[in-house]
């Protein structure tokens, strides 16, 4: 491990020059009242350039990461992020824009969302987009409020809004805050929605169902268009939470089936880095009869040109200050226009190849959830493993040590033990096949020395920790006070 | 393109001359088929209703055709340094190290996912938990987590903290709170008959007695941004006293450079401190993505949303870093978490943790120091041009309200002709302050230039 940056420092030291001061010096004290003046700095680290870039650098290398390694985390859709997108978005042109410079000098940008929001809209299926929220869950949010709106305006607001026991834990959450209650119905033995249970919880208190679709158990459901029809039968609105849109792009359109607002997740589904844990982008698309309560600013297309309609009646205002993560909706833009309609195409069937690939590769040796054909990802379970005393964890801990990132783990809640598995397009069949091969030997030490699996990883940077310890002794920052570990030990020495 | 799936053509897409990132080929393509024991892609998907049309969108580009395309749209903006912008109002042009972007582009932050398996993401947790450290320190608060989406939404999120905790429902917010601000606090808490009520402005500040009378029992939160809108330096240690006397929260939008001049959150009192962490490092780019600060008092730990890093040690003794104090987020506590938040920022986070740490102890200081000089010097000489004059007399840091003769967007027309980028015009949101613009001057602009734009303004007004 690497020492922290604060044990590093040295007094005086400086990573950065200002130029000189060339306007009047002044005493902050003769123009700021003395109470708003600063008495002792912050305790920020000094340090020359290189020891910054040699300390980050060298935590970089602690990370697994899709450029370094197979990364099959499953509803995460870690695909490879196209380095033509990063080289693109870091042009001045677009880096140093303000968000509140006149349209006539940000005509590319308007263009790009504009045209961005119109290839969304193609491939979903959906009247229009906003680009506005910051990831998915501020999506879900967006959509939920938009759907508030609307029911508000019809004279109801309504009550509930029904999710299924397999969605992702955002669903619920983001219905809260948008001041609803949260009703779950259960998912039937295959993760597919329970159509009479589904109907028993569908009232004129509802407001909006929201479904998976591919499931979080990777599957199809089939039942779209009827569960489509009982949710409009009781005035309620379909939502779609597109975490799983990879396995539909170019193949089938949400609109098409019946949902009347959706989010996509572009650090998932269109390639824009996650970041370890964002920025992200969550557009939302809604049909026609809900488009006058999207967030504003909208971008419009006039014959001067691009611009910002800052107000409209009926919006439900903005989520966040400004237009949206403008250099992470370029990233996209960049993405859809170099693949084109033909390779989004081309993606989603080899995503979906790739899963069933490895569904049909691992089955002999783990237990399948649900034994019949996926889309973009398969989930097993370690109900195999369980009369030697290992678990899900064990081998997920197990595949750090053979280099491989693992699958998501007990999710989706429904399924015991799980292990959701989305290898993405990008992965090759020789890096797929060596996977499997992992895998094999993984589920033979199972068998034959269950000891060694409960203790991996072993060649990590550092090894199982105490998160017990971490929750109850809460230690969230460094202290000034706290006493300097000092290695003698080169550190990249690990 | 064809959407045949038949034994032929096992596949409806063969791509040529465009970008393409799967690297089956045909003959591997065949071959996994055969091993799942299906003869075309459309068996394996067959209950799925496919649609029979090609989706309108343009065909793929090769990699040099959307360099060059990505160029065309790029110099259809303008931008620094090209133009000379004195736009500010929540969003900043600071220098930025080259150090910052080159390590903010390294593959392992970059393309990594989320730190759920610590064992392979110190690289990510170390970081975060420096900048938890750093933030920490520059807002004198006790704990602060990875980061919110943005400087709005994280107000919003403390706001519905103070609105959960205290059960209360109204809440005080300054009529000088950044627009977009107010209306995202608006569009988060419509739904929950909160009522918003605005403090009147006194010369640009926090009009005390307004807040004195109002701030009763029935009051959930009070909010300031300092500095405020217009760039005024507000009255922030009055605030507290009169907030614990009500028992409602105390909550400050701050702006992180500010800190290296301005006396800190935690050292006037406040609960929650939240801010844009933008200026520290990160490019403007037309509005994110941008960096959300959400510090508290450990008091609200086990109430704050976002996640945090904890120190703990792993099973061979050494230090290591986890996320934790999970039971507060979504993926555990789902429709009874204290927020929805799920993936934020974390990269901008790193990059803003880059930053500081190259700027250092001193160097935050210094270059809080001369966006005050600058500012001041800019305010000095603009003020000085015959049909220009502040608005306020109130304490500025590195934005001011200019009052002109003539309408802004006349002058910001004419200046843009000059290569000059106007403040910002503000009388939709201020119809009581006529012709008025709000100005940011940083470090990024030197003395000619200021003479230049005070040249310049002379001659269009």
């Amino acid at each position: 491990m690497e020492n922290l940056i604060f044990e590093k420092s040295q007094p005086g030291r400086k990573g950065y020059q200002l130029p000189a001061l060339d306007v009047p010096s002044i005493d902050p004290a003769g123009v700021l009242p003395k109470a708003s003046l600063r008495q002792h700095l912050a305790e920020l680290p000094e340090m020359s350039e290189l020891d910054v870039v040699r300390h980050y650098t060298r935590l970089s290398q602690l990370n697994f990461s899709i450029d370094t390694h197979f990364y099959p985390l499953g509803s995460c859709t870690m695909k490879y992020n196209p380095k033509v997108n990063e080289t693109i978005a870091n042009f001045t042109g677009f880096k140093a824009v303000h968000p509140l410079q006149p349209a006539s000098t940000v005509q590319g940008f308007l263009q790009v969302y504009y045209e961005l929001e119109r290839m969304l809209a193609e491939i979903c299926g959906m009247a229009e987009f906003t680009l506005q929220p910051s990831a998915g869950a501020h999506g879900e949010l967006a959509g939920l409020l938009i759907a508030r709106a609307y029911h508000k305006y019809k004279g109801n607001p309504r009550k509930t809004v029904i999710v299924p026991d397999s969605a992702h834990g955002t669903n619920p959450a983001s219905a809260m805050i948008a001041g609803y209650h949260v009703v779950t119905v259960k998912s039937d033995a295959k993760g597919a929605i329970d159509l009479a249970a589904l109907k028993a919880a569908l009232n004129q208190d509802t407001a909006v169902f929201m479904l998976t679709n591919p499931s979080t158990l990777g599957l199809f459901e089939t039942h779209v268009k009827e569960i489509a029809k009982m949710v409009h039968d009781v005035g309620a609105l379909l939502y779609l939470d597109g975490a799983n849109m990879n396995a539909l792009v170019g193949l089938v359109r949400p609109g098409d089936l019946g949902f009347d607002i959706m989010h996509l997740n572009l650090h998932k589904t269109f390639s824009t880095p996650h970041g370890g844990g964002g920025p992200a982008a969550g557009p939302v698309g809604v049909s026609q009869a809900l488009t006058p309560f999207l967030p504003v600013p909208r971008v419009r297309k006039t014959e001067q040109g691009y611009s910002l309609e800052e107000t409209s009646p009926l919006s439900i205002g903005k989520m966040r200050a400004f237009n949206g993560n403008s250099l992470i909706l370029l990233r996209a833009y960049i993405y859809i226009r170099c693949l084109g309609r033909e390779g989004v195409r081309k993606n989603t069937e080899i995503a979906i190849l790739n899963a069933n690939y490895l569904r049909v590769k691992l089955r002999d040796y783990y237990q399948l959830a649900i034994d019949e054909p996926c889309m973009h990802e398969c989930i097993f379970t370690a109900a195999k493993q369980k009369p030697k005393g290992v678990r899900t964890l064990d081998i997920a801990k197990r595949l750090l040590d053979y280099g491989y990132h693992p699958p998501t783990i007990y999710f989706p809640l429904i399924v015991e033990e799980a292990m959701m598995i989305e290898p993405t397009e990008t992965e090759s069949k020789q890096t797929l096949d060596q996977f499997i091969e992992a895998m094999r030997l993984i589920a033979q030490e199972a068998e034959r020395d269950p000891e060694k699996l409960k203790h991996a990883p072993y060649t990590t940077p550092v090894r199982r920790l105490d998160e017990v310890k971490a929750a109850r002794e809460p230690n969230l920052r460094w202290k000034p006070s706290d006493k300097p570990i000092v290695s003698p030990v080169d550190p990249a020495r690990r | 393109m064809t959407n045949a799936g038949d034994g032929s053509a096992p596949f409806s897409c063969i791509i040529s001359n465009t970008m393409d990132f799967t690297p089956h080929t045909e003959a591997e393509r065949k071959e996994m088929l055969a091993d799942i024991g299906v003869s075309s892609f459309k068996e394996l998907v067959k209950n799925l209703p496919i649609m029979e049309e090609d989706l309108k969108i343009p065909s793929g580009l090769s990699e040099g055709e959307m360099v060059r395309l990505g160029h065309e749209l790029g110099s259809k903006n303008q931008a620094a340094p090209r133009l000379s912008s004195y736009l500010g109002a929540g969003a900043y042009e600071h220098f930025s190290p080259a150090a910052v972007s080159a390590l903010m582009s390294r593959g392992e932050f970059l393309t990594s996912y989320t730190p759920y398996q610590p064992e392979v993401s110190q690289g990510t947790l170390q970081t975060l938990y420096e900048f938890q450290s750093m933030i920490c320190d520059l807002t004198a608060m006790d704990v602060t987590n990875t980061g919110m989406y943005e400087g709005a939404s994280a107000l919003a999120e403390a706001v519905l903290l103070a609105l959960r905790e205290t059960g209360r429902k109204k809440v005080l917010i300054p009529r000088s709170l950044h627009p977009d601000y107010k209306t995202v606090l608006s569009t988060y808490t419509s739904e929950s008959g909160t009522q918003l009520i605005e403090i009147p402005f006194k010369d640009g500040q926090l009009d005390l007695g307004f807040v004195a009378k109002n701030l009763t029992s029935e009051v959930a939160a009070v909010v300031i941004q300092n500095p405020n809108f217009f760039g005024i330096v507000e009255p922030a240690e009055a605030i507290a006293p009169l907030a614990q006397a009500a028992s409602a929260l105390y909550i400050a939008s701050v702006n992180p450079i500010s800190l290296g001049l301005l006396t800190p959150p935690g050292e006037y009192g406040a609960d929650i401190a939240v801010g844009e962490g933008q200026s520290l490092g990160i490019a403007p780019g037309f509005g994110g993505p941008y960096l959300g600060l959400f510090a508290c008092k450990t008091k609200w730990l086990r109430k704050m949303p976002g996640r945090l890093v904890g120190q703990t040690v792993d099973v061979d003794g050494r230090r290591a870093f986890v996320l934790t104090l999970q039971a507060r987020e979504q993926h555990i506590r789902r429709e009874k978490a204290t927020s929805n938040v799920c993936t934020t920022t974390a990269l901008i986070a790193a990059g803003s943790t880059f930053y500081m740490s190259l700027l250092g102890k001193q160097g935050l200081r210094d270059l809080a120091y001369q966006n005050l000089a600058k500012a001041r010097y800019a305010f000095d000489q603009l003020t000085q041009i015959p049909g220009v004059r502040a608005a306020f007399k109130a304490p500025i840091f590195n934005e001011f309200v200019l009052q002109t003769t003539t309408p802004v967007e006349t002058l910001q027309q004419r200046l843009l002709e000059c290569g000059v980028v106007a403040g910002l015009p503000i009388k939709k949101w201020y119809p009581e302050l006529e012709n008025a613009s709000l100005w940011c001057v940083t470090e990024t602009k030197t003395k000619a230039d200021i003479d230049f734009l005070v040249k310049t303004l002379r001659g269009v007004l």
